[in-house]
């Protein structure tokens, strides 16, 4: 029987090296997790409008709305967050004061209070992630299943969530700490998952090892690893051997192509000795980070290359290999 | 990949005597600083006297230009020499605190210095700004530059970007810190008496109390002091953020500077791309060009996918003897469908900017992690070496 892997999380935190795909992975992880009926929010913070660009629509405004249907009836919403606004939000909130807070925009004074405290941004940031697993935990009926957050990319993964030290420095007491405290109590729960998505390449298999270290020496949880962008090997072990030692018969391929129909001439059969040697090499290579990934521990999924680019329908192509993984 | 662009000739550029900064930029992810690292090494073989500056390398490309410690100095790289004895590499890794904390110490009495370097807005300004590095990449550039100039120690600097949000963080960061400082509201949480007093209407003077009254809720009165104390700290030591910013800024519009925008053929980083050329062209910054990264090779046999996939059946069916070359056909026709896709995703670019010349190097099967690696970049930077003959 498969594992199933994280139906008590909230707060699914998606990060990886830049280029790795980590929009990509977290709307497949969102559609995944939204598999019979469930509503799920899919979350950007760093003003890129990735997720309009995935799912090919206008750019997102600072409000939940529907973009995807999944299998059975679920449904995707999204929501784009800028600091400022959850500025505006935050003020609202707590100290009702969103006229004041437009007046003050005008101003360009919330642009200035979101940069003059350089840890205010993350937890305003996290903080609307956190408000809304707290209408989870609250049963509100305006509640999401959970939350995908399409966060920041590894190397600055850990500064981002880890709200608390980051405030710290900045602000012993007063409401920001408490608010900092309150994202904290949630960011640090089981009811949290921190995912990394890699490439099987030397860089960001390094990231991500060094990310999941950080991230446990701060006591935050880490989730799965999603390997993004795989390919299977195209030849089967025997030919990989001979391939990488350069044992392989020309003559036979030639006859071989001349058998095809093609012109098999030897500029023809070097080329495809040429890519079949540089095939293997890429193998050997992607089975010494593949071991590196394995040491870590971690549930670890496979998502394939979509050679024709990630669309929609790449989309579900992923989510149903991740459900099919466990994922719930 | 022959691209429908101008080349972009790199020996002439590393050549060219009157360049002496060139910044890689580009999305995160597409092997900037490798180029870097291997632009700089082939300037230096050819014999000019390079100076790299890296913002965040992989362990092991450090440690291929001899880089272990990271304390802030360009560090001769050991091995690399030109024709004739000429040209030398130095390199080093950006340190963004250590960086601050030097133009600090650098630009106020040792007390006072001090005082800064204590101040915790000066500390999470300094460790965490959302900007704070590339300010300091700027400002180590600006550094490097003068050094360059009163001690002839390099005469080329090729900076790498660092990996922001959007490659064009790396021109607004300075600019936003340097006007932050500089702007209106910290003067006014400096000194809120005088502030609030003077020349500004009644209306101002309320926005400025409502402001600080909101950001003390907020933040509480602790941190605003903290503000307060470091501002009145930097007033009369430094000549003003923003100069300095701007005095950089004009630096990169320079005609011995040029840019090189970095990017792999897929569409995230394409668009990116785009984004900094038409920056670059809007601020009269020179651009030299683009550089193509991990392209999927092509090596010039006529052989479609199609023809490769249809020939492939036919010898599967034909049974066991046929099975290698069938899978070296289905190999071929997996690459050369990528090739065609990414083929048409830099034409799209190409097509949208038909005067940026490009160069392209291929994918490589594994990473750099020496300075013979490098070198080979070099080469395929350069269009000196066809990649099919490394896999001999």
């Amino acid at each position: 029987m498969t594992d199933v892997w994280w139906p008590g999380v909230a707060l699914h935190v998606v990060s990886g090296k830049g280029g790795t795909g980590k929009t990509t992975v977290a709307a497949a992880l969102a559609l995944t997790l939204a598999h019979q009926g469930k509503r799920i929010l899919l979350m950007e913070v760093e003003d890129r409008q990735g997720i309009a660009q995935l799912f090919d629509t206008a750019p997102l405004p600072y409000e939940e709305r529907k973009i995807a249907v999944a299998p059975g009836g679920g449904e995707v919403w999204a929501l784009a967050v800028t600091a400022q606004e959850a500025l505006l939000d935050y003020l609202d909130t707590f100290y009702n004061l969103r006229r004041a807070g437009s007046v003050l925009r005008r101003m360009g004074a919330i642009d200035f209070a979101t940069t003059i405290a350089p840890g205010l941004r993350d937890v305003l940031l996290t903080g609307k992630a956190c408000e809304v697993v707290r209408r989870i935990e609250k049963r509100a009926p305006n509640a999401y299943s959970a939350i995908v957050l399409d966060a920041p990319p590894t190397g600055r993964i850990t500064r981002f969530l880890n709200v608390n030290s980051e405030v710290s420095g900045l602000a012993k007491v007063g409401p920001i700490r408490n608010h900092a405290d309150l994202v904290m109590s949630v960011i640090s729960s089981p009811r949290t998952a921190v995912h990394l998505v890699t490439l099987l390449e030397e860089m960001p298999v390094q990231e991500t090892i060094d990310a999941v270290g950080d991230l446990r020496s701060a006591n935050l949880p880490v989730g799965g690893i999603f390997v993004n962008m795989t390919r299977p090997p195209m030849l089967t072990s025997r030919q990989l051997q001979a391939a990488r030692s350069g044992t392989m018969s020309v003559v036979a391929i030639e006859r071989s192509l001349n058998e095809a129909g093609l012109t098999g001439d030897s500029t023809v059969v070097t080329a495809l000795m040429h890519e079949a040697h540089d095939h293997a090499v890429r193998v050997d290579l992607e089975a010494r980070e593949t071991a590196r990934i394995v040491e870590l521990g971690l549930p670890t999924f496979m998502l394939p290359l979509i050679s024709e680019g990630i669309d929609l329908g790449g989309l579900y192509q992923l989510a149903n290999l991740l459900r099919a993984g466990g994922v719930r | 990949m022959k691209l429908n662009a101008p080349d972009l000739d790199i020996d002439a550029l590393l050549n060219d005597r009157s360049i002496n900064i060139i910044v890689c930029t580009g999305a995160g992810g597409v092997g900037k600083t490798t180029t870097a690292a291997a632009l700089a090494l082939r300037a230096a073989e050819q014999g000019r006297d390079v100076c790299v500056l890296t913002i965040d390398p992989a362990k092991r490309l450090a440690q291929a230009m001899g880089l272990s410690v990271l304390d802030n100095t360009p560090r001769r790289v050991d091995g690399v020499t030109g024709p004739a004895g000429t040209g030398s590499l130095h390199a080093m890794m950006l340190d963004m605190k250590r960086t601050f904390d030097e133009v600090v110490e650098g630009n106020a009495d040792p007390d006072r210095a001090q005082a800064i370097l204590n101040n915790p807005f000066y500390q999470a300004l300094s460790s965490s700004f959302a900007g704070t590095q590339e300010y300091m990449a700027m400002e180590k550039l600006g550094q490097l530059r003068t050094t360059a100039s009163t001690e002839g120690s390099w005469d080329l600097i090729i900076v790498d970007t660092p990996p922001s949000r959007s490659a064009l963080d790396f021109l607004d960061a300075p600019e936003r810190l340097g006007s932050f400082l500089d702007g209106r509201f910290i003067r006014i949480l400096s000194a809120p008496a005088r502030g609030a007093g003077r020349g500004i209407g009644k209306l101002a003077a309320f926005s400025f109390g409502l402001f600080t009254n909101v950001l003390n809720k907020i933040l509480g009165s602790q941190v605003l002091a903290d503000v307060g104390s470091f501002v009145a700290a930097i007033d009369t030591t430094f000549g003003g953020f923003r100069e300095r910013a701007d005095a950089t800024y004009k630096l990169l519009q320079d005609t011995g500077t040029s840019f090189i925008v970095i990017a792999a053929p897929e569409g995230d980083a394409l668009r990116e791309a785009a984004f900094f050329v038409k920056r670059l062209k809007t601020d009269s910054m020179p651009l030299a060009g683009l550089v193509l990264n991990r392209v999927q090779g092509d090596n010039e046999i006529e052989l479609s996918a199609e023809q490769a996939t249809a020939s492939a059946e036919r010898l599967e069916k034909l049974g066991a003897d046929e099975r290698l070359t069938a899978a070296l056909l289905r190999l071929h026709a997996d690459r050369q469908r990528i090739h065609t896709r990414q083929l048409h995703l830099a034409e799209r670019f190409t097509a949208a900017h038909p005067d940026v010349a490009a160069t392209t190097v291929p994918a490589l099967a594994e990473d750099v992690h020496d300075l013979a690696g490098l070198r080979e970049i070099g080469d395929l930077l350069a269009r000196k070496r066809e990649l099919k003959s490394r896999s001999k």
